[in-house]
């Protein structure tokens, strides 16, 4: 990060310093973003997902998921009046489809913070302390890497109670080693620049080390990393919710997908019950995908992601 | 002169041999000897990984749901007397260090326990299953590596272009699509039929029973074709992104220029400079994403209901059926861990860089 | 008779950097030409421009003749047929310009098994040569590039370059990442090499000391023009143009006091090619600038019989060419 010529308004604080430096680099952060068109079109379908979740209790309301007194009879094709179809509870699809996006969203969003905090912690703590205390964390982030995640998480949730919290967690804690392994690379780059040494001179400590030198210049990476990681919690979540290990008393789009196989769409070749919620699940997972690697291009020019 | 040879020190994996690194003088009876430390090396490794994942699968069973009994009975109403009699049966009266030798010295001998809807040992339900998932995940495994490397490094070649883009956007499409609810779609298109496609494949299953010989062979190859082809498209996105990042940072290689400036071809610079150079990083990359597969492949199996590891995966998740969810637990993260470790120890004698 | 013959040659990277900006250069066979300049003065791109090697979407006018034949207007089996056979290049770096991955027998053989349609036997047993013929033993065709040393590994690229019988080749610093004793020996062999093989070499340095000892003529290069031109051993010691005696003055002569006493070197860095100065390129840098150099750019100029130079201190009216003047 190069500081460009000073600024001319000449009494300001290195606090208001900072600020201005900071704003000149989202600045040019977003010009660059602008030149990936993917990245827009991530961006904008990310907005409109956001939306309707955010407006789904106006829209819909939280009632469309009860089964007690739904509109329909059960498993109807589409129509005027239901777009995609009834359940098998016969609740409209397009409701719970808008209603289930809530709670996609939101695991999505929690894990891939959970992963990317965990991560972060361990590769900066990693990447600053050298010896035993980093060789012994490496050794078990290489572990993780190595494990197969997703049966860590299933056999996570199938001890734990089922409840999103579980969920969450389960993704949380078997998805952060690869963020690890990118901090603790970065940390170790900027603990190699000659003012960490003028900070430690100065009588820094470890904390404070890590906290404002460290952590202000792995931050751009640990935002490329959460928006890439929420794709792959979303399709987690989606993946537990399916084999019956989500929360069975909220909407989801995995939920809605094991509904209608148990419900028999498969055989029946109901395809307009299955194929919403995979589309609304692969959508947001793109969509996060091509907004992080946006990001990370223009974090890191040399990866060569194509615009 | 010839005493003047220095060769690469034994490289660690996790990166290109460090130039600053001293070189080891000596022929090549001195880096076998490099060699062999190096594989002990990762061998030791691989025992510690091994264990942590007993520790794990230990720990994680007995201790988080506080009484394993009752998770196992699943809320049923059980008398007090048969809860003593299972816990006495699965030992769960000792002290913990004694339960945790015990299971320890069962599973290195091969004893899982037995599962509790089949009431079989675990580890005879995991050989049954086993030369199953072999067939769909390897058939798979060539397909979309074989596919993801060619289509990948010809992508980077061209990188930027109409095609390049096509690819990247094809397999970022794959990356992110749900594995089981591409089988499912699948399924509905091709197997129960839709519209003017007839059911051109089975719905699931590995076998139609009855057949013989080689029609059973085509049987099988024809309950083949769906999950291999769901499986192949989920993990092809992947494949391609790796090999085509590996490939594009050698790219600007100096040896490139070499390569060109000798009058070859762009075709023969590609495939005899650039892609042997960015193929070692990409199939360490595939092995490590093999924990990935695993999930792709539980879920195909049990969407398919292939009766391989995953399918039976599916099975005792539903139950539970804690033995034998802790048996494959152990068992696919030994088998990941054991992949690695193989792929870790061919890679040096493939590449000249590293090792030897 | 004239082996290479380069006119009016401009070289605009997609970017719209203008590394090289109308260069004439002229090599007789077996004649030794030095390029020499600051690094960013365009002397790599000049080197890659000769066969073509510069990365897709770089805009390259004039003419490289070739043996008479135009490389630029060639078609791309053509240009392919020339690269090695016709003309081959010493990279700087053997370490990165050699494949790590394959031995370096097979990269010598390489280029003689496509242009000389050899027989593997036959293609092995001169890559066995060649190796013998840069003071390296026949049984290192088997090795890696990483197994070798520096020295080796560029003696190893001095033999590819040997490997077609090449009427040219281009060196381009081919001892920059060595140690001195290593940077003679492999002078020495290129020196040898040339002298016995009667090959036409251009040899690209910033050391200008090394160019007039081991050069018949020598172009020295600013700003992607060439700014003084003669022989050698003139232009070395006595340059007419202020950059080329800059340079000059940085490389002192060994054994001539006057140049331990008053070292001398020159402030600021060669401009961005994206951006150059009006007039006279160097005139930003230039300590005897006068008034109108910062608009008036001035050609090459004839210095002395044979020798040119581009400056206003040079008696102007005998032009000697009409060409470099856009």
């Amino acid at each position: 990060m190069t500081t460009e010529a000073s600024p001319p308004a000449a009494p300001a604080g290195p606090r208001a310093l900072a600020r201005q430096r900071r704003r000149r680099a989202a600045v040019r952060f977003w010009r660059q973003y602008r030149t990936h068109r993917a990245g827009l079109v991530g961006l904008a379908a990310l907005a409109l997902f956001a939306l309707l979740a955010l407006t789904a209790p106006l829209t819909v309301g939280s009632d469309v998921a009860g089964v007690t007194d739904a509109p329909g009879r059960p498993m109807e094709s589409p129509s005027a009046e239901f777009p995609l179809g009834t359940d098998r509870f016969g609740r409209d699809l397009l409701g719970l489809l808008v209603w289930g996006s809530r709670v996609s969203l939101l695991v999505g969003l929690l894990a891939a913070v959970l992963s990317v905090v965990i991560g972060a912690l361990v590769g900066i703590t990693a990447g600053h302390y050298k010896g035993m205390y980093a060789t012994v964390m490496m050794r078990v982030t290489d572990w993780f890497l190595v494990m197969p995640a997703l049966v860590l998480a299933i056999a996570l949730a199938t001890v734990l109670p089922r409840s999103l919290g579980t969920v969450i967690l389960a993704i949380g804690v078997t998805s952060w080693p690869t963020t690890a392994r990118l901090v603790r690379a970065q940390t170790l780059a900027v603990e190699s620049r000659p003012y960490i040494e003028r900070a430690k001179a100065l009588g820094a400590g470890h904390v404070h080390i890590m906290t404002r030198h460290v952590l202000p210049n792995v931050m751009p990476l640990v935002l490329a990393q959460t928006t890439l990681m929420v794709s792959g919690s979303i399709l987690t979540e989606a993946t537990l919710a399916f084999l019956g290990l989500g929360d069975p008393t909220v909407v989801s789009w995995g939920g809605m997908l094991q509904d209608a196989r148990e419900a028999g769409a498969v055989s029946a070749g109901d395809w307009w019950y299955l194929v919403p919620p995979g589309i609304a699940i692969a959508g947001v997972a793109l969509t996060f995908t091509l907004c992080g690697r946006a990001v990370e291009s223009v974090l890191n020019p040399r990866l060569g992601v194509a615009r | 002169m010839t005493a003047d040879a220095v060769s690469a020190p034994a490289g660690q994996a996790d990166g290109p041999a460090p130039a600053a690194a001293p070189p080891v003088r000596g022929p090549r009876a001195r880096t076998w000897a490099g060699y062999l430390r190096y594989g002990a090396g990762k061998v030791g490794g691989a025992a510690v990984s091994l264990f942590a994942v007993l520790v794990t699968s230990f720990f994680l069973f007995r201790l988080i749901p506080g009484d394993p009994v009752k998770t196992m009975t699943g809320g049923r109403p059980v008398s007090a007397e048969q809860l003593a009699a299972l816990r006495r049966e699965f030992g769960l009266d000792l002290p913990l260090w004694q339960q945790f030798t015990d299971y320890c010295g069962k599973a290195l001998t091969g004893d899982l326990g037995t599962s509790y809807q089949f009431r079989a040992p675990v580890t005879e339900k995991i050989a049954d299953a086993l030369p199953n998932t072999l067939l769909l995940t390897g058939t798979a495994f060539v397909l979309y590596t074989a596919l993801g490397i060619v289509i990948g490094t010809r992508s980077a070649w061209r990188q930027g272009r109409l095609g390049d883009r096509l690819n990247t956007g094809l397999a970022l499409t794959l990356y992110s699509l749900p594995s089981f609810w591409l089988g499912l779609l699948l399924i509905i298109v091709f197997s129960v039929g839709m519209g003017p496609v007839p059911g051109l494949f089975p719905t699931g299953g590995m076998e139609s029973g009855g057949e013989q010989g080689f029609a059973h062979v085509l049987d099988v190859a024809h309950h083949l074709v769906l999950p291999v082809l769901t499986l192949v498209a989920v993990e092809y996105g992947q494949t391609l992104l790796v090999t085509r990042s590996a490939l594009l940072d050698e790219t600007g290689s100096d040896y490139l220029t070499t390569a060109r400036a000798k009058g070859l071809r762009d075709d023969a610079v590609r495939r005899r400079h650039a892609v042997p150079n960015a193929l070692l990083p990409t199939v360490t990359l595939i092995f490590v994403n093999l924990g990935r597969t695993v999930a792709g492949v539980i879920l195909v199996e049990t969407v398919f209901s292939w009766p391989g590891l995953g399918g039976l995966f599916y099975q005792a998740l539903s139950v539970p059926d804690l033995p034998l969810v802790q048996g494959l637990f152990l068992f696919f993260a030994s088998a990941v861990i054991v992949m690695n470790t193989v792929a870790d120890l061919v890679y040096p004698l493939l590449d000249p860089r590293v090792g030897r | 008779m004239t082996l290479l013959d380069v006119r009016n040659l401009t070289v605009t990277y997609p970017g719209g950097a203008a590394a090289v900006r109308g260069v004439d250069l002229r090599l007789d066979a077996g004649q030794k030409l030095g390029i020499a300049g600051e690094s960013g003065c365009g002397k790599s791109t000049l080197a890659l421009a000769l066969l073509r090697l510069l990365p897709a979407g770089t805009k390259v006018t004039g003419e490289i003749l070739l043996d008479g034949e135009d490389v630029l207007t060639m078609r791309w089996g053509r240009v392919r047929a020339v690269r090695w056979a016709g003309a081959s290049i010493v990279f700087q770096g053997a370490m990165h310009s050699l494949n790590p991955v394959h031995r370096v027998g097979d990269q010598i053989a390489e280029p003689i098994l496509l242009h000389r349609k050899e027989t593997p036997a036959g293609a092995r047993r001169r890559t066995g040569e060649l190796l013998e013929h840069v003071g390296l033993p026949a049984a290192r065709v088997s090795a890696y590039p990483h197994e070798l040393s520096g020295g080796q590994r560029q003696r190893v690229m001095i033999a590819m370059a040997l490997a077609c019988d090449p009427a040219l080749i281009i060196a381009d610093e081919p001892t920059t990442a060595l140690d001195v004793m290593i940077q003679a020996q492999i002078l020495r062999l290129i020196e040898q090499l040339v002298d016995e093989q009667d090959v036409g070499l251009m040899m690209i340095s910033h050391d200008l000391s090394v160019l007039a000892d081991l050069c018949d003529r020598l172009a020295v290069m600013y700003a992607g023009r060439v700014v003084e031109e003669g022989p050698a051993r003139a232009v070395h010691e006595d340059a007419r143009h202020p950059y080329a005696a800059a340079l000059s003055a940085a490389f002192p002569r060994i054994g001539d006091p006057a140049s331990r006493f008053a070292p001398r070197g020159l402030a600021g860095d060669p401009p961005d090619p994206a951006a150059v100065p009006s007039g006279c390129a160097f005139h930003p840098r230039c300590p005897v600038a006068v008034e109108g150099c910062d608009t008036v750019d001035i050609g090459l100029r004839e210095a002395a019989p044979g020798r040119l130079a581009a400056c206003v201190h040079v008696p102007a009216g005998n032009s000697a060419d009409a060409r470099s003047t856009p």
